[in-house]
């Protein structure tokens, strides 16, 4: 049943964003224009970790997508509870797990391929790194993306407008990639800005992604990343759910 | 056997004012076959207690039974029976009529064959039939509400609760509803529970009306034997009945923005 209702939801969902052009370009554009405009300003920099700048910025790059990507997805649902939509479903004996998941795996769809897309030009300009390693990555990316999107349906069931929407996820999401470490490795400043950032999961995540780029798979840095990421999705998907099972508004 | 029967159904809501009293106590005993309309001005808790019957939001008070399962034990059982119809419908406005229908079918478990089955039948008894190709933005308003009343009949429900199924509707496409509403009940004996601040709709539509005032039942039966009985007269019209009842006149015809 669980399968059956998330096929259903993620196949519809699917066909909303194949039917979007404008999402489509954009989903392509967005991964190119962060690598072009970013990337030629890290090349070459010291930036005091193993590894290749690429092999720094690359990691950094993908989650950044995710974070901003991710974080956004809620907006649809918005519009969707206006039209009626998000009831109509509700009021079906649809699993309330399907209704996130459906739409978030699209999400994740989605993600992924402007990631592969995101991938694939770094390797043009410069990225050389092992194919486990990016491989490790996208699980890494694609978890992150499970977690915020569904964090974002929870907080979009929530509000009202998407005008109360924008300025929180906003204020959520700039101090948490100021803070991770995507754009350059936390080592580089002092103590407390690193212990600081020890207290998001994108460290985590960031670190593990970067140790898998450069080839070391059995780190320490792995396994909190792999410990983070599980944790952060489970609390997130059940979030999410249960605000399917209970919205209110 | 009642169909429906809740005793006592509340519901506050924690707004940043203080709470909010929609629905303090609503008894309701609904047999098959009844079109029951619920009446009521605007903000009365009309559209807050379909919301409760129909599971989509949990009681904070009394309790119910909807075609034979517990609101509170047996949500699932619920939504299997029952159908629901929002004052803002529930379609996309960029995917195709037969889309919906197709997708709202499988919602309900239906396999892929029974759902294109059961649109093309929905899509004949409610003259939805050429436009089943269509993006529902680019229906009229009174093909939009068939549509959503189809959306909500996909799973033959034993009970169908409509809320304000004209509101903004012309008057021809307002008879046309009120035609199908009971022909629902004729031909499929399903059980109608509708919400309107019409009165001559309550008139024309309902077996039994119950007049909802500030989150309460205030007044209950068939519009002839409420009119008598508050007026002294069967003849009296719905609109001093009601003034009767409540001791303020009923809201014109609202502008009000649609529920969230
Ligand atoms: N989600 C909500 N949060 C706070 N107040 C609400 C909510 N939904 C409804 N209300 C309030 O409850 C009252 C009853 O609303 P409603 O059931 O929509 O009335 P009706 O359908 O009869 O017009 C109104 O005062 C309305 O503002
Ligand atoms: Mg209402």
């Amino acid at each position: 049943m669980l399968l059956h209702d998330t096929s259903l939801i993620f196949g519809r969902y699917v066909r909303q964003t194949l039917r979007s052009r404008f999402q489509i370009l954009f989903g392509i554009l967005m991964p190119l224009l962060y690598l072009l405009f970013f990337g030629p300003l890290l090349t070459g920099l010291p930036l005091g970790s193993t590894g290749d700048s690429w092999q720094v910025l690359v990691p950094g790059l993908l989650l950044q997508l995710s974070l901003f990507g991710a974080s956004f997805a809620g907006f649809s649902i918005i519009i969707e509870k206006s039209t009626g939509v998000v009831e109509r479903m509700r009021v079906t004996p649809v699993s309330r797990l399907a209704l996130l998941l459906g739409r978030v795996l699209r999400d994740t769809l989605l993600f992924t391929f402007q990631a592969v897309l995101l991938v694939l030009a770094a390797l043009v300009m410069g990225l050389r790194a092992p194919l486990p390693g990016v491989l490790i990555g996208f699980a890494f990316v694609g978890l992150l993306t499970v977690s915020l999107a569904s964090l974002s349906y929870a907080l979009a069931m929530k509000v009202r407008t998407p005008q109360e929407f924008g300025p929180v996820v906003n204020s959520l999401t700039m101090p948490s990639m100021l803070l991770s470490g995507l754009m350059l490795p936390m080592t580089l400043g002092p103590v407390w800005l690193d212990v600081l950032s020890h207290f998001t999961p994108f460290r985590y995540l960031v670190d593990a992604v970067r140790d898998a780029y450069t080839g070391r798979y059995a780190t320490a840095h792995m396994l909190y990343g792999v410990l983070v990421a599980l944790a952060f999705a489970l609390l997130a998907v059940t979030a999410g759910t249960r605000v399917f099972r209970r919205a209110g508004a | 056997m009642p169909i429906i029967s809740a005793s006592g159904l509340a519901r506050t809501f924690t707004a940043r004012t203080g709470p909010v009293h929609a629905v303090r106590s609503v008894d309701l005993t609904v047999m098959p076959g009844e079109i029951v309309g619920l009446l009521g001005p605007n903000g009365a808790g009309k559209t807050t207690t379909l919301r409760m019957l129909t599971t989509l939001l949990a009681p904070t008070g009394g309790a119910a039974t909807v075609a034979g399962c517990d609101l509170a034990a047996d949500p699932a059982g619920v939504r299997g029976k029952c159908g629901y119809v929002a004052q803002s419908g529930g379609v996309d406005p960029q995917v195709t009529v037969r889309e919906e229908l197709v997708t709202q079918g499988r919602l309900y478990r239906l396999s892929k064959a029974d759902a294109i089955a059961r649109t093309a039948e929905l899509a004949g008894q409610l003259g939805l039939g050429g436009l089943l190709d269509r993006r529902t933005a680019a229906l009229s308003g009174g093909q939009r509400r068939r549509l959503d009343i189809a959306m909500g009949l996909t799973h033959r429900p034993a009970v169908l609760f409509l809320d304000e199924p004209t509101t903004g509707l012309d008057p021809g496409s307002r008879e046309d509803l009120w035609a199908l509403v009971r022909g629902l009940r004729d031909d499929f004996g399903t059980t109608v529970v509708l919400t309107t601040h019409y009165l001559d709709e309550a008139d024309a539509l309902a077996d039994r009306l119950v007049v909802v005032d500030g989150g309460r039942v205030v007044a209950e039966g068939a519009p002839a034997a409420l009119k008598t009985e508050h007026t002294g007269s069967p003849d009296a019209s719905l609109h001093d009945t009601f003034l009767a009842i409540t001791g303020r006149a009923p809201a014109a015809a609202d502008t009000a923005p649609l529920a969230v």
